[in-house]
């Protein structure tokens, strides 16, 4: 990677179960605000492009862009919107900075999950129309089948995925952006309401508002304006089919070749032992096994042994979702991703508080876009310019 | 294809229909601006940056990216700046008395400020640019806080100044 | 702002399927079609293709949420880098830019990028989805129809630049005209001004004849790094200059008679294409034309003429085909449009591409500009009057 691209500001607005009286507009403005503030910038005349993720349906309105460039500073600027998590949304901002368009490029993701009545409604209508939403299931159901085959595949136990919701929530009582910190034990996960057996109430991420908005720099402007440019180390994403007839129901292959990209890029051959944190997407307590191994962390079913020895503990070798992941903070539809980045980048710069993972220096936020897609987005940010330089 | 292969059934079709239901919190800005217009009253920001005031209002001011400062009250009288006339309805469905349609710049308002309503009271013929009006609002006790608590606007008689 | 550009890229293959009212196939199927012609034409397999790019517009209309998602199948982003992209009505020129950057910053060689529309999902009618673009406490409850905004902003550039119905309506009859000659067009056909004037009034002053219709349709293009359109294609025709702007979404705020974010998006792109005189130094244009008059509005935000003064010179048919008909010395929409040819949203800006890349490498047969291009403006519009999406082409 020729051209470097550091993370200079972050602003964040909302992180609770609702935020009734703020409308999604004035949240994004006081996100944006603080981002803008952390970077040193004025959008109006230092930002040169906005990048919205946001989907239609999430919002309730159609062409959902167009309500977005009045309270980022970007009327009248190069302003787009990216159907997809935040960090989709950051790797293009990366792209737009690396082909020499522009300097300084902003990134917004949001979730008002509060306003939208029907969320099981919205997320059936994402199922493939001829062949899966007329066996009328939950979307759910589709991670149950999930969860099951990937401890038949892995030998991993219900009880691993249940110390994971455990260790999350306990997580996030250390972090004031969490809704859902708390002391729950996996025999509570484990007695907890069964959905679509093997997945259990406990076992799913309930939903959160918030938003974040990051500024980004290429390297000659991020010197000049911060101290402490988080750089991007490397960057990947990659989708599959929403068709669950033929995924494989064990392996998240889309996390697997979008963490390879990255890796590429960063020039990490061994991430358990060159990455200091994670945050992957829990939203599933499963998933947060699954997704680990797809990073290449461990071979499958060896996250379920590592989790039970604390590996993934916030001081053990390899902290998993510090903040809380999505089981802590709250399922945030398309900004799950851009907090992730958000943590990474907080613990990078030593501002995570009593989350703090001490000697910090390389992390790695992944997205997964939720059901029924099979899209995952993978960022690797470091203190350094290049992993290992310490 | 035509319609009537889809709904004569000669096509294999699937139906569906979105359970999509929002409420979105009006948040401060167009909260008491719909609180307003169920007093009567139209109000608006101004951002004492660049000195406009606002309507409908927003706690930005998105010239200047900066809070807006302070309530404003705006008239209830405009000038017409764009109309049209109305044949259809939102599904595209024929409409059998036109509906007359304005953006219509608000006393009190910065120039170019306007807001979108419906004319009546009016013949479409005798509408035009510049063409100044009142709202006619609804009694209030069936006022809702609705931009539709607004009736419509009727023309000024004898014109009236501007402002 | 604005260092070198990192990488040269070309448009090295393009593919487009029929736009109709109506199509039998699925979205994804349409997707597959473009895709693959567009492979095809390029010499390539998917297997040679690093990314994918997608643009499609409201989830509402194809009923499927999250649809880039269910339409990558037959995009061909399946196990592959694969992103959607979505600027309303601009999509389809925005999707090319989107792939651009993906080459030009050198993390991709070989993009795909495929836009796609099918309409006629939505039922009773598309337009009833189109209600859900507008405020839903400022303006869905007056009962908006999408036509309202288009006839306030005809409204105001005929009241501004004196500009008359019979002027504008020779657009329609132009691009139709135009159509008639485009294997994909769906309202191609030989009419007149007075047709146009006789016409049904939908919203005043807008009339049926004035305006697209809604369709079903996908197309797509290949975009590849210097060195490998260099191997694949002795044609590759040059993206020189990209482009994009959003204005305001408080729309009653502003004055509709002139797209200034069209102004500002092309010139974005002209500096990057080093254009200094666009009347002069561009060869063919394909502004967005979703209603007749738009093409003049754009034209003019895209500099080609001065504020109004796009049909001064224009009494009647003759008169706009001399001006800028095939012919003749700047030809406007020499595929037809959207007018002609059909508005699957961001399909239909895609053709636009389509259409400069096959006129630039003079394979546009029967609606081949005359005038010998070197340059090509594409450009897309979108949203609450609010976006302009810019690409300049060059061999």
């Amino acid at each position: 990677m020729e051209r470097r691209v550091a993370v200079i500001g972050v602003g964040w607005s909302g992180f609770a179960p609702q935020t009734a009286d703020l409308s999604y507009k004035e949240l994004m403005f006081e996100a944006a605000t603080r981002a803008y503030e952390d970077a040193g910038v004025d959008p109006r005349r230092d930002v040169e492009s906005f990048i919205t993720c946001a989907e239609d349906y999430w919002e309730g309105f159609s062409i959902f862009d167009e309500f977005v460039p009045d309270q980022l500073g970007a009327v009248m600027k190069p302003t787009c919107t990216v159907s997809g998590d935040g960090l989709y949304g950051l790797a293009m901002a990366v792209m737009q900075i690396q082909s020499g368009l522009f300097d300084v490029v902003a990134v917004e993701a949001h979730s008002k999950a509060s306003d939208l009545l029907t969320y099981e409604g919205v997320l059936r209508f994402a199922l493939d129309p001829i062949f899966t939403r007329p066996l009328g299931w939950h979307p759910y159901a589709l991670a149950g089948l999930e969860m099951a085959r990937y401890l038949y595949d892995t030998g991993a136990l219900e009880e691993h995925c249940a110390l994971v919701v455990e260790k999350n929530r306990r997580n996030a009582l250390a972090n004031p952006l969490a809704s859902y910190g708390a002391t729950v034990t996996a025999e509570d996960v484990l007695a907890s309401r069964p959905l679509f057996e093997p997945l259990k109430e406990l076992d799913v991420a309930p939903l959160a508002d918030g938003c974040v908005v990051m500024v980004l720099a290429a390297e000659g402007v991020a010197r000049k304006l911060t101290d402490t440019p988080i750089w991007v180390l490397g960057m990947g994403w990659a989708s599959e089919s929403i068709a669950p007839e033929i995924r494989d129901w064990c392996r998240a292959v889309h996390v697997e070749l979008a963490a390879s990209m990255a890796y590429d890029m960063a020039g990490i051959t061994s991430p358990a032992k060159e990455l200091d944190l994670l945050e992957v997407d829990d939203r599933f307590s499963y998933k947060e096994l699954q997704h680990v191994e797809a990073l290449g962390v461990c071979t499958y079913g060896e996250a379920a042994r590592l989790l039970e020895e604390g590996a993934f503990e916030r001081d053990g070798e390899l902290p998993v979702n510090p903040s809380g992941g999505c089981l802590g903070v709250g399922n945030l539809l398309e900004v799950m991703g851009l907090h992730k980045a958000l943590e990474v980048v907080l613990q990078l710069r030593g501002e995570a508080g009593k989350r703090q993972v001490p000697d910090a220096e390389v992390g790695l936020a992944q997205a997964w876009r939720g059901l029924p897609t099979a899209s995952s987005a993978v960022v690797i940010f470091g203190v350094e310019k290049e992993v290992g330089k310490a | 294809m035509s319609r009537k292969d889809i709904e004569e059934g000669r096509v294999p079709t699937f139906k569906d229909k979105p359970e999509a239901r929002y409420a979105w919190a009006a948040g401060v800005a167009m909260g008491r601006f719909l609180a307003e217009l169920k007093e009567g009253r139209i109000i608006g920001r101004r951002c004492r940056a660049c000195g406009r005031v606002l309507v409908p209002p927003r706690m930005f001011c998105e010239w200047c990216f900066r809070p807006t400062d302070e309530w404003v009250y705006v008239r209830d009288t405009g000038t017409v700046l764009t109309y049209s006339i109305s044949y259809l309805g939102p599904a595209a469905e024929r409409l059998k008395e036109p509906v007359i349609i304005a953006v219509i710049e608000l006393d009190g308002a910065s120039p170019g400020i306007g807001i979108l309503h419906k004319l009546g009271e009016v013949k479409p013929e005798a509408v035009h640019v510049g063409m100044r009006v009142k709202a006619v609002w609804k009694p209030p006790e069936e006022r809702e806080g609705a931009i539709t608590d607004i009736l419509y606007f009727k023309p000024l008689e004898g014109g009236g100044g501007g402002e | 702002m604005m260092s070198s550009v990192k990488r040269r890229v070309a448009v090295v293959g393009a593919g487009i399927t029929l736009f109709r009212r109506r199509l039998k196939e699925t979205g994804r199927e349409l997707s597959f079609y473009a895709a693959k012609m567009a492979l095809d034409t390029a010499g390539i397999t998917l297997r040679d293709v690093d990314a994918v790019v997608c643009g499609t517009a409201p989830d509402a209309f194809d009923g499927v949420h999250m649809k880039g998602e269910y339409l990558l199948d037959g995009m061909g982003g399946h196990r592959k880098p694969f992103v959607r992209v979505y600027v309303g009505g601009g999509t389809g020129v925005f999707t090319p830019i989107a792939a651009w950057w993906h080459v030009a910053s050198g993390h991709f060689d070989i993009v795909l990028a495929v836009a796609e529309e099918k309409m006629s999902s939505c039922y009773p009618h598309p337009q009833k989805a189109f209600t859900t673009i507008f405020d839903p406490m400022l303006t869905r409850p007056l009962g908006a129809n999408l036509v309202w905004i288009f006839a306030l902003e005809m409204q105001r550039y005929m009241h501004v630049h004196g500009v008359k119905k019979e002027q504008i309506a020779t657009i329609a009859v132009k691009n139709k005209r135009n159509a008639l000659d485009h294997p994909c067009a769906q309202l191609a056909a030989k009419i007149t001004v007075q047709d146009v004037l006789n016409s049904e009034v939908m919203v005043w002053p807008v009339q049926r004849l004035d305006i697209s219709p809604p369709s079903d349709g996908a197309a797509a293009v290949v975009l590849a790094a210097e060195h490998v359109a260099k191997r694949l294609t002795d044609d590759p025709v040059w993206i020189e200059g990209v482009g994009w702007c959003l204005d305001s979404t408080y729309w009653t705020n502003r004055d509709l008679y002139y797209p200034k974010y069209v102004e500002y998006a092309a010139r974005m792109a002209y500096k990057m294409a080093g254009i200094k005189n666009p009347p002069k130094e561009i060869d063919v244009a394909e502004p967005y034309d979703p209603f007749d008059y738009k093409e003049a509005h754009h034209a003019e935000g895209l500099m080609l003429a001065r504020k109004g003064e796009y049909l001064k010179d224009v009494k009647d048919e003759s008169d706009i085909f001399a001006r800028y008909g095939r012919d003749g010395d700047l030809p406007i929409c020499p595929s037809g449009g959207l007018l002609g040819v059909g508005n699957p949203i961001a399909a239909a800006g895609m053709m636009k591409v389509c259409e400069i890349f096959w006129q630039l490498r003079k394979e546009a047969g029967k609606r081949q500009v005359k005038n010998d291009p070197r340059t090509g403006v594409a450009q897309a519009w979108g949203d609450l009057m609010q976006v302009g999406t810019v690409v300049v082409m060059r061999v």
